[in-house]
């Protein structure tokens, strides 16, 4: 072992270096020789006929290369979009996917929908030919409320969809939870929303696409949190280029989010008309597009029921759900308000009856998919403020009724298909409310009452499920695709290791954790290991970065290839220390005979296997193994979460004032970029929490289009974090890892709205808590105490 | 076309290019200077701030031909081949994930150590916090950039 890089070590990060001296190298950073620039023409209505389109005046403007249609996009056979996780309804029927052209041919359904594609030699003469397209439309009503979308007589989005309904699924066992709710002592009832975000990685997706016509063969640099999955998708649904006439590169990525795991219409354009024009063709968005087209997250309208008994156990617990999908199926949208969300609806807590029902509904609005948490975030909100509201009606602490509820025994099977394997609540709890100071809040508020303001304590005990596996469970339930990850550790014959892996780091820091296995494991210097990913040509499959599975399985398969490697390791050195198989060891750089002073460098035994003079008979030269690692069960990562806030009463404005994390991780690699997950995770939540809103008016247009209107937190929004972590060590995975990607951002809008409403006394308060709506709140719980 | 002659880090060039190429879209497109970038078109993310003639400035808002005659220093010229203190201290406190807006970060920090010390007025975590108003970071939630940032003041 190397105790200083191995696990557990907070080693600083190996990938720093080129991004703090500006050399970076993000796909917008990438230029070709003969390189053209792509402009989209889109929609200005949300919801409209495209009657005609007069590209004349824009192909004859400076510049110009090529102005390109979807009528074009059709007659070349590039196929629809899709969403690749199939959901049934309540009554058998499949999900209503309606068409979805990467450039409109006869119908927009959002402002910001793609309609023309204008090639031309630099991106200021590519706009201004764009602006020169004539497009005739014929505007239809427009709706942009899911609730809404299904009252009879609203606009229908897609013919194929009736009431704009997509699908009306159930899970869970609908007529004994109602019983549950029927015998209860107390029913907490609830209209819970949440809030419809944008994403907002920092770098705006882009896209360059090469086209080499003596090979018919593609390379598309993009803005991918999954590139093998984008080549699959653009290959076997979009019929861009065969998967072996075609590789995608996602060099360093700045962010993603969730947002970065689509394929979007921009880049499967790009891609064509490279082949259409023979010119390299970039595009890159600027932040209104991304606002525009980068698929939203969130956007819930619930309704929520808890019972109890007299001693605050949970009798039943009914969900029933609106989510609003927007204008058209991204690609798992689908999985999202269903498997990643009902699934969840148990928390910490031991519910024999869960039933939830989630009808999903098109609206003419950007398309929503998965953003940080997926799902999770929409459960643990629900979940969490029906804890704490039901705990203040039935007068008791808040962590008390949680710590009564909580699941104490594992394995744990919920009534919603989940199976928790380990876990240890209490003792999260426990932790949180050591390192909160819970105990001394009292003071601390009669300290802010006597500054004039309200200080209020939220709790959030949040569970969530990461590693989005196993491919066969996740198979039955309509995933396209199986869910593993991919490894190949290479040991060159002077000893250095390249590993190839399947997911994909933009900003996880995947060079230096995955590294840290390795030369922990083998005791080699971190230098001597290289980190690679991000290019179908180079790793051999992968699925990509989401959903907190790079480290549960990501890392469990390069853990699976460094086993074959050791194994071929300690036969190679038994043979020529003429030992025992079973007598060697691997540690400290040395292939060892144990108890003896017999060894093999580890540049030695590498170097043997590939010079083949002296290794055991029918062994095949080389070093180099593979593996494709498929878990066993989803990871279940929990914790506790205390926000407090000072409210000004007179004003409305909420400051985050303490935040505290106390998270069961299971193992933790590098403790400092956990961390780092964890804070970058909380800022999200508070921002959902506090600021964060994408609006829309009546008639479809978006309101919310730059950071002008769009809050997003800034250094000033936020406290500095106190971070616990408590372990119980996952059993379904090689390194005991749970995921530590999103646990922040599904933590913590609960407990920050959780504190807000204790401190302003009235449960009656939707995300985001602006000043104004904070204000109006303070006033509403004023109202009835003086009427009565 | 407008002729624009820049000092940029410690190099004269000169280069003629459209009236309304912007600062930021000189540096990147004209000198292959990719390090600063842009994260917005409102002027508010902060991720292509550059220092010109000392000052932080964001190269999205200011035209190159607005400029011309100015000594420009970007991430890439911020310390020659070595170093800074707050690149540095940005490692050393994992104040970053992504690195996208980092540059910008480190820019911005630089210049804000450099008005504190000079007119000797505290920089503390509040202080430092409402500084970086203009800078948008999604992956870090600000706490490890605010421990970079006072760091690097202690050696700066």
């Amino acid at each position: 072992m190397n105790d200083a890089v191995g696990i557990g070590a907070r080693v600083k990060r190996k990938e720093d270096r080129r991004f703090i001296i500006g050399s970076g190298r993000y796909t917008d950073d990438i230029r070709h020789d003969n390189q053209a620039y792509a402009a989209f023409v889109r929609s200005p209505h949300a919801h409209a006929k495209v009657v005609g389109i007069d590209a004349s005046a824009a192909e004859a403007s400076e510049g110009v290369v090529a102005v390109l249609t979807g009528r074009q996009l059709v007659d070349d056979k590039i196929g629809n979009l899709i969403c690749g996780w199939a959901i049934t309804s309540r009554d058998g029927t499949p999900m209503k996917m309606g068409p979805w052209s990467a450039l409109a041919t006869d119908r927009v359904r959002y402002v910001g929908d793609a309609v023309v594609a204008v090639i031309a030699d630099t991106p200021a003469l590519a706009r201004r030919a764009a602006e020169k397209v004539v497009v005739e439309y014929e505007e239809l009503p427009a709706v942009v409320s899911a609730t809404r979308a299904l009252e009879p007589g609203a606009p229908q989005v897609h013919d194929l969809a009736p009431g704009n309904l997509i699908f009306d699924w159930v899970i869970g066992d609908e007529a004994a939870t109602d019983a549950g709710l029927r015998q209860a002592a107390h029913v907490t009832e609830m209209r819970i929303t949440n809030n419809r975000l944008s994403p907002n990685a920092m770098e705006p997706r882009s896209a360059l696409a090469v086209y080499d016509p003596a090979e018919g063969h593609y390379t598309l640099y993009t803005t991918s949190q999954n590139p093998h999955v984008a080549r699959l998708v653009l290959s076997a649904f979009y019929n861009v280029a065969p998967e072996n006439k075609l590789r995608v590169v996602a060099p360093d990525v700045g962010g993603g989010f969730g947002s970065k795991i689509y394929i979007y219409p921009e880049e499967i354009t790009c891609l064509w008309a490279s082949m259409k024009t023979g010119r390299s063709v970039k595009w890159t968005a600027d932040r209104s597009e991304a606002f525009m087209t980068d698929a939203h997250g969130r956007d819930h309208d619930t309704v929520a029921r808890m019972g109890f008994d007299k001693d605050g156990r949970i009798t039943g617990f009914r969900v029933d759900t609106v989510a609003n999908l927007g204008a058209y199926m991204s690609l798992f949208s689908s999985c999202v308000p269903t498997y990643l969300y009902a699934t969840l609806l148990s928390g910490q807590y031991d519910i024999g009856n869960i039933f939830c029902n989630v009808k999903a509904v098109y609206t003419n609005t950007v398309p929503v998919d998965a953003y940080r948490g997926a799902g999770r975030p929409e459960a643990c909100y629900v979940i969490e403020r029906m804890m704490e509201t039901a705990a203040r009606e039935m007068n008791m602490n808040p962590a008390e009724l949680r710590r009564r509820n909580f699941i104490t025994q594992f394995p744990h099977q919920t009534p919603v298909i989940m199976n928790y394997d380990t876990g240890g609540f209490g003792a999260g709890l426990d932790a949180a409310l050591r390192a909160a100071d819970v105990a001394s809040f009292p003071a601390r508020k009669a300290e802010a009452a006597r500054r004039g303001k309200l200080r209020g304590i939220g709790y959030s005990c949040y569970i969530e499920a990461c590693g989005i596996a196993p491919s066969a469970a996740v198979g039955s339930l309509g995933a396209g695709v199986g869910l593993w990850e991919s490894a190949e550790v290479r040991v060159n014959p002077v000893g250095t290791i390249e590993v190839f892996t399947g997911s994909h780091s933009h900003g996880q820091g995947h060079e230096t954790t995955f590294a840290q296995i390795i030369a922990g494991r083998f005791g080699l210097p971190m230098e001597n290991i290289s980190i690679i990913h991000g290019d179908t040509d180079r790793v051999q499959f992968g699925m990509g970065t989401y959903g907190s599975r790079s480290g549960a399985v990501g890392m469990s398969a390069i853990v699976k290839a460094m086993d074959k490697v050791e194994a071929k390791v300690k036969k190679i050195a038994a043979h020529a220390l003429e030992a025992a198989e079973d007598d060697i060891v691997v540690e400290g750089g040395a292939v060892k005979v144990a108890g003896t002073d017999r060894q093999m460098l580890w540049h030695e035994v590498s170097l043997a296997a590939y010079t083949g003079h002296n290794l055991p008979a029918g062994m095949e030269p080389g070093l180099k193994e593979d593996s494709f690692y498929d878990p066993v069960n989803f990871t279940f990562p929990a914790g506790t979460y205390i926000a407090e806030v000072e409210v000004d009463p007179d004003t409305g404005v909420t400051e985050v004032v303490r935040f505290t994390a106390a998270d069961d991780f299971g193992t933790l690699i590098n403790p400092m970029i956990v961390e780092g997950q964890v804070h970058g995770g909380i800022a999200q939540g508070i921002g959902q929490a506090l600021l964060e809103n994408v609006v829309y008016s009546e008639n479809g247009q978006l309101m919310t289009g730059s950071y002008m209107d769009y809050a997003m937190p800034r250094a000033d929004h936020v406290p500095s974090y106190t971070i616990e972590h408590t372990t119980t060590p996952c059993p379904g995975n090689p390194l005991g890892i749970k995921g530590c990607g999103e646990a922040g951002a599904i933590g913590s809008p609960p407990a920050v709205i959780n504190a807000i409403t204790d401190a302003i006394g009235n449960n009656d308060l939707q995300m985001p808590a602006t000043p104004p709506v904070v204000w109006a709140a303070i006033r509403a719980a004023a109202r009835p105490a003086a009427a009565a | 076309m407008a002729e624009v002659k820049l000092t940029v880090n410690g190099k004269r060039v000169t280069r003629h290019v459209p009236d309304e190429t912007l600062l930021v879209e000189f540096l990147r497109e004209e000198l292959r200077l990719t390090g600063t970038h842009v994260g917005c078109d409102t002027s508010q993310c902060g991720a292509c701030t550059v220092h010109v003639d000392g000052m932080a400035v964001k190269s999205c808002t200011m035209l190159a031909a607005s400029a011309s005659g100015s000594e420009v220093t970007t991430i890439e010229g911020l310390a020659n081949g070595g170093l800074h203190p707050m690149q540095k201290a940005f490692n050393d406190n994992h104040g970053l994930q992504c690195g996208f807006c980092t540059p910008g970060m480190i820019m911005t920090a630089v210049d804000m150590v450099r008005r504190y010390k000079a007119s000797g007025e505290r920089l503390d975590e509040e202080a430092i916090r409402h500084e970086l108003e203009g800078n948008i970071c999604r992956c870090t939630g600000y706490h490890n950039i605010v421990k970079s940032i006072q760091q690097a003041a202690g050696e700066m």
